[in-house]
């Protein structure tokens, strides 16, 4: 369970947001919309805890991340605006490399049936750098398919670059994660129909406080 | 928590073998600039010999401050560095194994290619050891002190340039210490106390260091 308690969040000196709360239970999807520079990203970032709310708290399972730490970070998969892959390392080493730092190991062959979801068979032993944007975003993306075990995902416009059969594909995926009782907040742009669990949506454009 | 130190190890390792011309740069850098000063100030065996450790341990020094500068700055561009904020091992042990593996790429041949650098000095042989055994102990530690510099200065303009107003004062002692060491023996009083503080300050970066370089790295993502 994720809980924001009326958080607020600045950004140099301007307010994006003030008394936002909401609650997360196992099995739901928050949506986060709202135009550009309204405070999306800077909101996932506070839930990773990443940023410091400038009042209010974050809990997960009723205690503050900012005490938390590690034993929150192991619960969660934060996939950014930047995919996080590092151009000169195959798609399958910067799998590797990720799941590494969330304490997973997969092996070379779970590696393999991750990215071969996301349509990369063959693209699996090539440098990151000769990919096109939207298979580095599948290979950002392929991560959830290893990430079965953390039950929060935090994704930033996970659909960006990609094409129809990928954003199903991936859409696929947070489905089945909601169903197993997980918990998926992002933002879109998308129009997005994800059939499993309960949707939630947040409008940072309606809670703008300032 | 091995399984992780392994890992980062082996995926630093790797970019660095497959970005090679960067360390390269480091390398002929060092080199270069140690085999300017015979050139520069003449053929007089005395004075070649007295100024050795000196120029070798400030060439050393520059080259680690040199490749300091990108240790994060490009995990910090793509993202990599978020996710190893976000990881679930506390960020000083993944700091830890990056400065290792940081360390092992472009501190460690300095150290192996200093005394063959030292024949350009005359160096008497006797004295190799105990120069090679001063930047064994003191380029730890020059990685570990760069390394919260460059976490101080990520994403900033003009970095490089406060980096090394940052960084140059805290490397003094090491400077003094590491040459200090090489003339302390060829004066005949022996090296033991100037190493034995280094390698103090080397426990000193290696117990604090990667605390203050998590710490910085938290405030870079801000």
């Amino acid at each position: 369970m994720l809980e924001a308690h009326n958080i607020e969040i600045a950004r140099g000196n301007r307010r994006l947001f003030s008394s936002l709360s909401f609650a997360l239970a196992p099995g739901t999807l928050l949506l986060v919309t709202g135009s550009n520079g309204s405070g999306k990203t800077s909101l996932l970032r506070t839930l990773c805890g990443l940023l410091a709310p400038t009042a209010g708290e974050i809990r997960w399972q009723g205690e503050n991340i900012r005490s938390l730490r590690e034993e929150y970070w192991k619960h969660l998969v934060y996939i950014g605006h930047a995919n996080a892959l590092k151009d000169e390392l195959t798609a399958s080493e910067n799998l590797g490399a990720l799941c590494a730092l969330s304490g997973t190991e997969p092996r070379a062959e779970q590696r393999r049936l991750a990215l071969a979801h996301f349509g990369l068979a063959d693209r699996e032993h090539v440098p990151v750098k000769v990919l096109s944007q939207g298979q580095r975003r599948r290979t950002a993306l392929a991560r959830l398919a290893l990430s079965t075990m953390q039950p929060l995902w935090v994704l930033d416009e996970p659909f960006a670059a990609l094409d129809n059969a990928a954003q199903l594909q991936a859409q696929d995926i947070i489905a089945r994660h909601l169903t197993a009782g997980g918990m998926v907040v992002m933002t879109t742009h998308q129009d997005v129909q994800i059939p499993a669990g309960s949707t939630a949506e947040l409008n940072l454009d309606q809670s703008a406080g300032r | 928590m091995n399984a992780l130190l392994r890992a980062v190890i082996r995926r630093d390792l790797l970019l660095a073998w497959r970005r090679r011309s960067d360390i390269a740069t480091v390398i002929l850098f060092f080199v270069i600039v140690i085999s300017l000063f015979p050139l520069g100030v003449g053929p007089e065996p005395n004075l070649l010999r007295t100024i050795a450790p000196g120029i070798i341990w400030v060439a050393a020094l520059l080259a680690c401050m040199l490749s300091v500068q990108y240790m994060f700055a490009a995990d910090h561009a793509d993202g990599v560095l978020d996710q190893m904020l976000l990881a679930a091992t506390p960020l000083g042990v993944i700091v830890i194994a990056r400065a290792f593996a940081h360390w092992l790429i472009s501190g460690l041949p300095l150290v192996i290619l200093s005394p063959i650098l030292a024949i350009q000095f005359d160096l008497p042989a006797e004295l190799s050891p105990v120069l090679t055994l001063s930047l064994l102990l003191g380029t730890p530690v020059l990685t570990l002190i760069g390394a919260i510099g460059a976490a101080l200065t990520l994403g900033l303009r003009g970095g490089g340039m406060l980096l090394a107003l940052l960084v140059l004062p805290l490397y003094v002692p090491v400077l003094i210490l590491g040459a200090g060491a090489v003339d302390a023996v060829s004066a005949g009083l022996g090296g033991e106390a100037h190493l034995l503080l280094l390698a103090a300050q080397l426990v000193l970066a290696g117990a604090f260091a990667p605390w203050a370089i998590a710490t910085a790295l938290r405030i870079s993502a801000e």
